[in-house]
Order: structure tokens, then sequence, then C-alpha cells
């Protein structure tokens, strides 16, 4: 354990980290460059057909620095009239015969090439923006999400031109085939947790396969996207095909989910929300994809490798300051190794670095925003008063920002609402089980369906909780680990649709069959 | 060592390393969008009469490089530069003026027992290569894309002094499509992907592509680059390594891109590159057992001797992509002026060297004495002189054996009772030009109608009857490629079904392009490059089934 602290103490960011990235593989800490604590914020207007715009209304909204709940700066607020002008230009950009229409499908994996080299080129300023803006540490800010962000783009630059259709032998004298097309002006509503990465992950997929598309940033965490666009204007994408409306859900976010020129939807939010989206939705049946909560299980079993599972299950829950759809904030461990398991995992949370998320020490920044601190804090009094055992934290961090200390609860019963409802903060649920069979009940016992873990060593047992556990992903002896290459989505009310891999295009694509009538075929073909 | 340009001027002052701007974005391939090869060359932007505006617009081409430099002339194995264990070298050319070039370091059986040793070693268990993220493999080959666009002058002058074709094309339909051809590689490197199969019993099935192992790729001289591209490409990206073999008549470029491939970043032994001839470098990749998989793209004779080798040795992967005598069927509805250039770029474009070569055009009666007397008009007007000269769409012949072949073939058919419409004969003067021919009232039965030319010379054949057509086109050894033109929807299906050819062109030709595969039915080859299909060449399947406690759906 002394070495392990000496490691951490030195490369607090890298050693915990469970999302792969090169960065992390490699010395990552050295090749970190040293934060500009103080970004200067370019673009804070409403971005539509690649030129900057105030709000129709000319209102504006202010957006905080979680780590002071100080004002950034005033961002332009768009609502419906915005949304509508950022419609038509998504629209007139996807018309037959535009330059992007026209553009040769390798070509727009071209300028997703670009993009992806400007961030690269931006990083530093990018990692330093967002960490000012969202609170999340740079080290994490720079190592994790732009790293991811560069790759998401790129992998889809790759797709660009291998999107393929099929021919198909049909019954009859017939020929027919598909083509892969572009479903037409997208709307994305994205999150404040990553606001970077949540872009890409929408955008890569979108463009690749030809689409327009009208996203709308968390009113928290603009600043970073409102810098990419202007990224995606130097990359070269032609004017309208992407706009970028900041502001609040229930306008901007309300007249995309209604809008009756928006072919298509997508979401990654909170299930309550993506309920309102498909409902709004079905004005013009629009295709949606949701990407929602979790209350994900995280299973260890007695014959894991118990270091490796305390390290691992606390990342997997406390990582950006706990503010992940696939947190695992429900621990099942076995009962044999249970009271080891919550001692080092107390132990482990204890040391956890909260501060200021511009020292590269940190590990945990401030929660987002006031409502999400208060919620967090109101969910630990709920996990006291319904009789959890608070095992460490529990409280505020400091006497400004949003920080909360990291929190850990034992004895958590199933009917708890800190066992059934999604915090989004930094507290660990942990809970004990016997069986296998009873683990797997419990943990398919929830409403949720987006991740789900198990620890063991033994082959069968792991095979067996990866096929029954009921969630749109399952890692074994890891967590978190996201490839860009691998889809990602939920089960049940986790969402609908996945993100990521050769199942994302799936989203953005319609298929069109196309069948022409032919001579009769010549015998033997 | 230097090369300088016969015919370069004004233009031989202009910066060795220009870009293509923007402006040059006009019609050198058939567009620029990235068709491969070209059926349509013309000059970028608008055809310009008045000389000075000629000029001024060749100002905004690409040059050669005056006097390039030849920097690369030895055995490239281990990311290093070797000379040959044997000591000695082969003569390379420029077949503009049949002068020598350089010498170049000639490998044979002992410098290949090397490159395996090196590119096994690098596809150890537990090496860098194979550790590597399969998504950095494809950053790799995006890097090598960048050095070749930074190259790109370099690398095209070196391919038309080498190789004779024309700069221009070089540049803008060679190179263009090497990029191409890495950048979508690159692209595929992580999304190789296996399955997990539901198989009976209580198993869980899942496959992995895993990469072949040492692939040997033996290259031809017509398109030394890309032939290049289209084999190391689609190889590292599915995480192969490569021993190489260019042709003897064009090793410069390869050699060059062997810096490009060092500078990238690929770990040494990946690629190794054995400038030599067929007979013993050739030969030792094919026969060596140390080399899991052979590529080879060239003549169906030399072909049939690969698949041999790899029979006698130990029963390597093959793949093939030979010869063509391929036919291109016009109906009588077809837009005739279009159908005659496309035509006539289909035989005629590099020098006639191409195994897609629509080398037996096939017209319907009705119009085929006008569509002859429009082909030999556009063959007259085809300028054929030094391959650096910009407004030259035909260079010479790669080398004398090719040039004396070409011409028995123009001998036989003049001899068979073939009609000459134009052409005919050596161009008179150095290097080995080939005046534009075409042949009418061609028999079916003449050898230039049945065996691969691979020179300028267009035979035209009559037809009456879609089926007769169809059977006469498929009757030959070979299936590389078909072309059929017409307005007719129902013609176009039929035909194009009816063709014994990995490939078929409609109102179109030369229409290669990356994301498409190609490659040969019957004696043209086996398997296919390009595409997602070429990664099947590179990929071996592992099936992989673990017993399980209990199965569920």
């Amino acid at each position: 354990m002394m070495l392990r602290s000496v490691v951490s103490s030195k490369l607090p960011q890298i050693s915990r980290l469970s999302l792969r990235v090169p960065a992390i593989q490699y010395s990552a800490a050295a090749s970190i460059p040293a934060p500009n604590t103080q970004p200067e914020v370019h673009f804070n207007k409403i971005f539509i057909n690649n030129e900057w715009h105030d709000a129709v209304s000319k209102k504006t909204f202010p957006t905080v620095n979680p780590s002071t709940a100080e004002v950034i700066c005033q961002v332009a607020e768009g609502d419906k009239a915005d949304v509508d002008k950022a419609v038509k230009a998504a629209k007139q950009a996807f018309r037959l015969g535009s330059p992007w229409r026209r553009m040769d499908a390798s070509h727009r994996g071209l300028l997703l090439n670009r993009l992806a080299d400007l961030i690269e080129r931006d990083s530093a300023y990018l990692a330093a923006l967002e960490t000012l803006d969202n609170g999340k540490p740079y080290a994490l800010s720079y190592s994790v999400d732009l790293s991811v962000v560069v790759k998401c783009l790129r992998y889809y630059a790759g797709w660009a031109d291998k999107n393929h259709g099929k021919t198909i032998p049909i019954d009859g004298d017939y020929f027919c085939y598909t083509r892969h097309e572009p479903v037409g002006v997208c709307g994305q509503i994205i999150p404040w947790n990553f606001p970077l990465l949540m872009q890409a992950w929408k955008l890569g997929p979108a463009l690749a396969t030809g689409n327009t598309v009208v996203m709308k940033v968390a009113e928290q965490t603009p600043l970073t996207a409102l810098y990419v666009a202007s990224l995606i204007k130097e990359a070269g994408f032609p004017e309208g095909v992407v706009n970028i409306v900041p502001g609040y859900g229930h306008t901007a976010g309300a007249a995309i989910s209604s809008h009756m020129d928006i072919d298509k939807v997508a979401f990654t939010g909170s299930t309550e929300v993506g309920q309102l989206i498909q409902q709004a939705a079905s004005r013009n049946l629009k295709k949606v994809t949701l990407e929602l909560g979790g209350k994900s299980p995280n299973i260890i079993l007695s014959d894991a490798n118990l270091e490796d599972a305390v390290e691992q299950a606390h990342s997997a829950v406390f990582f950006n300051q706990g503010q992940v759809c696939c947190a695992g904030s429900r621990t099942y461990v076995q009962e044999d190794v249970y009271n080891e398991f919550v001692e080092r995992s107390v132990e482990r949370a204890k040391k956890r670095v909260v501060g200021d998320p511009f020292s590269l020490q940190t590990e945990q920044g401030p929660q987002v925003d006031e409502d999400q601190f208060k919620k967090v804090l109101g969910y630990i009094n709920a996990g006291k008063r319904d009789g959890a055992k608070l095992m460490c934290g529990g409280g505020v961090a400091a006497d400004r920002g949003y920080f909360i200390q990291p929190t850990i609860f034992g004895e958590v019963k199933d009917n708890m609402t800190i066992a059934r409802e999604e915090i989004f903060g930094p507290v660990m649920q942990i809970l004990k089980f016997k069986t296998l069979e009873e683990v797997i009940e419990r943990g398919n016992d929830t409403q949720y369906g987006l991740a789900a873990a198990v620890f063991t060593r033994d082959i069968d047992k792991a095979h067996y909780i990866s096929a029954a556990l009921r969630a749109g992903t399952v890692w074994v002896n890891c967590y978190n680990v996201c490839g860009v290459q691998a889809p990602f989505g939920g089960y049940k009310a986790s969402g609908n649709g996945r993100e990521f891999g050769e199942y994302g295009l799936e989203a953005y694509t319609e298929v069109k069959t196309v069948t022409i009538k032919v001579p009769p075929k010549p015998t033997g073909s | 060592m230097s090369l300088t340009p016969g015919l370069y001027t004004q233009e031989g002052t202009q910066s060795p390393n220009q870009k293509s701007s923007g402006k040059i974005s006009g019609q050198i391939a058939i567009d620029n969008r990235g068709t491969m090869t070209s059926s349509k060359i013309e000059l970028p932007g608008e055809v310009k009469s008045d000389p000075a505006a000629l000029m001024a617009s060749l100002q905004l081409m690409p040059s050669p490089v005056p006097d390039l430099e030849i920097k690369y002339t030895k055995i490239f194995i281990n990311n290093e530069w070797q000379t040959s264990v044997s000591g000695r070298t082969f003569p390379v050319y420029n077949p503009s003026n049949g002068e020598k070039i350089c010498h170049v370091q000639e490998a044979e059986k002992a410098d290949t027992d090397k490159a395996v040793q090196a590119a096994r070693l690098a596809f150890t268990l537990g090496s860098v290569w194979r550790r590597m993220d399969a998504s950095e493999r494809g950053r790799l080959l995006d890097k090598l894309a960048d050095l070749v666009e930074r190259d790109r002058t370099i690398l095209a002058t070196l391919e038309s002094v080498n190789g004779g074709k024309p700069f221009l094309q070089a540049f803008y339909v060679d190179l263009q499509g090497v990029i191409k051809t890495l950048r979508y590689f690159a692209g595929w490197a992580d999304k190789i992907h296996g399955m997990t199969i539901p198989v009976d019993g209580d198993y869980f099935t899942f496959t992995k592509h895993e990469p072949i192992g040492v692939c040997g790729q033996i290259i031809p001289w017509n398109f030394p680059l890309l032939m290049m591209a289209w084999k190391i490409a689609p190889a590292l990206c599915c995480g192969n390594t490569v021993v190489i073999k260019p042709a003897e008549q064009t090793p410069l470029s390869s050699l060059y891109m062997g810096a490009l491939i060092k500078e990238a970043g690929f770990p040494p032994g990946v690629v190794n590159i054995l400038p030599g001839y067929g007979p013993t470098a050739g030969a030792a990749i094919a026969f060596h057992m140390g080399i899991d998989k052979v590529a080879f793209t060239g003549s169906t004779e030399v072909g049939k001797l690969i698949q041999e080798a790899a029979g006698r040795s130990n029963l390597k992967r093959v793949t093939l992509e030979l010869g063509g005598k391929s036919p291109n069927i016009i109906f009588a509805d077809a837009d005739l002026d279009y159908a005659v250039e496309q035509a006539h770029q289909g035989v005629f474009f590099n020098q006639g060297q191409c195994c897609t070569a629509g080398s037996r055009v096939f017209v319907e009666e009705s119009i085929y004495d006008e569509f002859v007397r429009k082909s030999v008009e556009r063959a007259k007007r085809r300028i054929v002189g030094n391959p650096f000269d910009p407004t030259t769409e035909q260079g010479p012949q790669i080398d004398k054996e090719q040039y004396s072949k070409i011409l028995a073939l123009i001998q036989s058919g003049i001899s068979e009772g073939a009609k000459l419409e134009c052409g005919g004969k050596a161009l008179g003067r150095k290097g080995f030009y080939i005046e534009p021919t075409v042949f009418s009232n061609v028999k079916d039965e003449m050898r230039i109608a049945k065996e691969e030319i691979f020179g300028p010379v267009q035979q035209i054949l009559k037809f009456k009857t879609m089926d007769e057509a169809i059977e006469r086109a498929n009757s030959t050894e070979y299936g590389l490629v078909a072309a059929v033109f017409t307005r007719d929807i129902n013609k176009a299906m039929t035909v194009s079904a009816a063709m014994h050819a990995g490939t078929v062109w409609i109102n179109c030709y030369n229409a290669l392009n990356v994301q498409s595969p190609f490659g040969g039915f019957k004696m043209s080859g086996n398997g296919r490059e390009m595409g997602e299909y070429g990664l099947r060449e590179y990929s071996e399947v592992k099936t992989i089934t673990m017993k399980i406690h209990q199965k569920n759906s």
C-alpha cells in the first residue's frame, strides 16, 4: 500500500483512471501542459450558418464557474426563434444538390479528421476552458476528455466512406439494392457532464453519415462547444451543416424536440427529460435516440483480486465527481469479503484529493452547479434517514464552490432511495449479497439498464453474469472502458439506440431500398 | 546522380514542393474527386487557346522537381538501408530517352531471407507492432499519407522519370490514388470486426480477425507507387508485416516510400523493400517457408508460377491480380462522342499499360463506321511526347522489351488481316515511344483480339445483337473488367449481369475507387483488392469457442 500511495500521489489523475487513453499508457503526467487557469472566452453567441448571432430576443444567461460560484460570462440565450433560424440553415445545407450533399463521403471524413487536428492543436486551451466551466480536474479534461474527443472524431472520419448499403437477391426479375442515406436535420441535445465529449459523440456519427445538425448545449457548460464551433468553421464544413444554440431545455430544447422540420433528435441526459423528448417527438414522429440515466450494479465476487476491485469500484463511482451516467453506484459485494471491501474502500475514499480542479494533484472538483450540489446533499441525507451506515464523507468539502466530500454508505438496502435513484454525485453505496442468483436478480431489479460490471477470476461466473445482466454494456474485471469502437447505450429506461462503434451509424442512417425491374435473368446467375 | 528534365524551362523554376492549390481541381483525373485512374485526361481548368493564357494557367500547375537527386537506391530492411549480400547492383533507366538513371542494390534470395527474418521478428507475439492499438496502426497510415502529400511532387517526378508516365498524370492520378488508398485503409484499422456467434449448445463462440503474418508482395511497373499503396495499406491496416518487391524497372519511388515509412514511425521490420528481379527475389518470396501470404500483381503467366510456388512450399495464401483482355461494349443508343472518348481513354490511358485496358471495343453494327472514324480522329490527336511536357497525353512504353513486344503484336494484326486505321509504328525518336494505333475489322480469333498487348493499340470489333456481344465478350480466358455504353437501363442491367468479369462499368471506364473491390474472374486472378473485401485477403479468421456453464439468449 505504501508504494501504491506514492505512485498515487505522483500520478493521481493517471493511476486511477479506467477510461483507456493512450496518454495514460505512456507517461502522461509529463505530457500534460501547465494549465492556463484563466482561459479567455472567445465565443459566447449562437452559431448558425458558420456565423455568430445574438439571440433573437437579445436575452443572455450567465455561465458560472462551479469552483467559485462566480459568473464567467454571459452567453446568448437561444430559444424557439433561434432554433427556427438554425433549423432553416440546417435544412438549407441539406437540400438536394447542396455542397454538403454532393460532397464525396471520403471528403466528409477528411473534414472530420481536420476538425480532430484542430481540436488536438487547441487541446490545452479547450481542456482549461472545460475545467473552468464544468469544474472537472484539468488533468482529466486534458488526458481523458480531449483525448477521447479526438479519437472519436477520427474514428467516425474513417466510417464516412464505409457505410455500405447492400445489393439483395430478391425473388423475381428485379435488381434490388439499398442506399444508406443521411436522415436529414438532426437535433442533438447534450448534457453538462462531458460537454466536449458528448458533442463529439453526437457530431462524429451525424456528420460522417452526411446529416446536418442543430445542437443545443447545456446551459451550465456552453463555452467549449462554442469554441469547437469556430473550429468547425475553420475545418471547412459548409455553412449550415452544424448549428449550435446555447440555451435552456424547456425553451430551446423543447423547440428542437417538437420541431416539425427536424428529422431526428438525439438526447443525452436524465430519464425524466428523455420521456418528455420522446413525447414531443411524436408530433412529427421524428426518430429518437436517448442515452439516459443509470443505477449500474458493480458486482464483486469473493474470488476477485480485491485490491484491484476496490480501486476500480472507487473510480467507477467517483470518476468525474460522480457525474457519470454509467457510474457504478450500486456496488454489490459478496458476503465473505464485504467487511474488508468496505474498509478498504473507505480508506481509499478518504485519500481522494478534492480541491482546485486546476491543480494537477486534484482528483475531484466541484459538482457542476448549485442545483446538483443541493440534490446530491439531499440524497446523502436520505441515505442517513433511511438507515444506511455513513462510513465517510457526507458533507460539504469547501466553504465556497460546490465541493462535496467523497461519501460512502455501507449496509445499504435495495429499497433505500440511494439504492434506487441516480445520485450523480460522489456517493458510493455498498450492498451485500450471498449467491450469484440473488445478485443477478437484485442487480437487474431497477428501471435502468445502462451498464454493469462483474469482478471475478472465474471464467464461468464471468460469462454467466455478463449474459444475465440486463444492461447495454457489461464490463468484466474493469469499469468505464468506453472504446470509441464499441457501442454504448441502454436497456429499459436507460434509453434507446446505441452510440459509438459501427452501431452508432444506424441512428443517423435512413435505409432506402431501390428495386429496378430488369429483363429476365440469364440462366445460371 | 541527377535527372535533367529535357523539356522543362520556365516551369522548372517553381518550388519543388509546390502543392496542388485549390485551383488545380479540374479534370486531369476523371474528376478531382478521387477516381483512381483516368478515362478522361484533360488539363486542369478550361482549355486555353491563347498561348499566353495557357502559359499563365500552367503556372498554377505543379511541375516536376528539376535535377532531382536520387537518394534511395538500397535495400530497405528493418528501417535501415542495406547493400545486397551478393554486392550486385542493377541499372535503372529513364524510358523517355533510354538513359541510365542510377544503379540500385540487387536483392536476391539471401536478401529476401534477411527481410523475412526482420518481418518475422516484427510480427513476434508481444512485439511493438502486435501490441499496438488498431487505431494507432490507422494513425500511422494516416501519417504516411500526410508525408506522401508533402512529397507529392518529388514522388510524381520519380514516377514520371522512372516509369515514363506523364508527370501531371502521375501527380493527379497516381499520387492522388496513393494518398486516398492510405487514408481509406487508415480508417479501417479499428473497424475490422469479428463476430460473436450463437452456436448450438452451452458454448460461447466468437471470431477474431487476426493478421496473417508476413506478407510477400510483388508489384508491377505500370503503377509503381499506386500498386505499392494497394498492397501495403490493407496489409498494414490488418496488422501484418510486409516484404515487398517492386519491379526491377521501377524501384525508385518504392524506395523513397521506404524513407517515408520510417519517418511516419512504423516499427523496424514492419515493411521491408527488396528491389530485384522476378526469377531471383520474386521466386524467393513465392517459395519462402517463412512467408505466410503472397500477393502478386502482374502477368497471368507469372501468376501461375507464383501459385505453383506457393503450393510447392508452404501453402501460403495467394492473391493474384493478373492480366485482362477487357471488352468494352458500345451500343448504338449510347452518347457516341462520349463513348468514343471513354473507349479511347479506356485503352490508351497510361500508354496502354493497364491490366484493365478496354482492348476489345465491341461496337454495334449501325454505328460502327462512325465510331471507327471518330476513334481514329481522336487517336491522331493524341499528344505523344516528353512526360514532363504538361500537354503530353502519352509517354514512352516502359522498356525495350515491352516496346518490341507491342510492335510485334501490331505486325501480327496487320498480317492477320485487321485494318490498320492509324499509327502502327515507333515514333522515330529516342526512347520507347509508339504511335497511338487503331485497328478496325478485327476478328475474335486474331492474336490482337486474344492476347494482352499492354500498349497503345485499340481493337475495334463489330457486333449485331446483344446476345452475340455478350457471348463474344465472355469468350476469353480473362475476366478482369468489362464495360457497356448504352442509355437503355435494361441493356445495361442485362450486360452487366452477364459479364464474367470482376468489375463492370456502365457508361464509364476505369472508374476505380478505393472504396470498391477490384479483382478478376477466371485467369485474371483471384481475390479482391480495395474496399472492405480487400481486408479479407489480409486476415485470418480465428474461431474461439469456450465451454460455458449455462447458455442464455
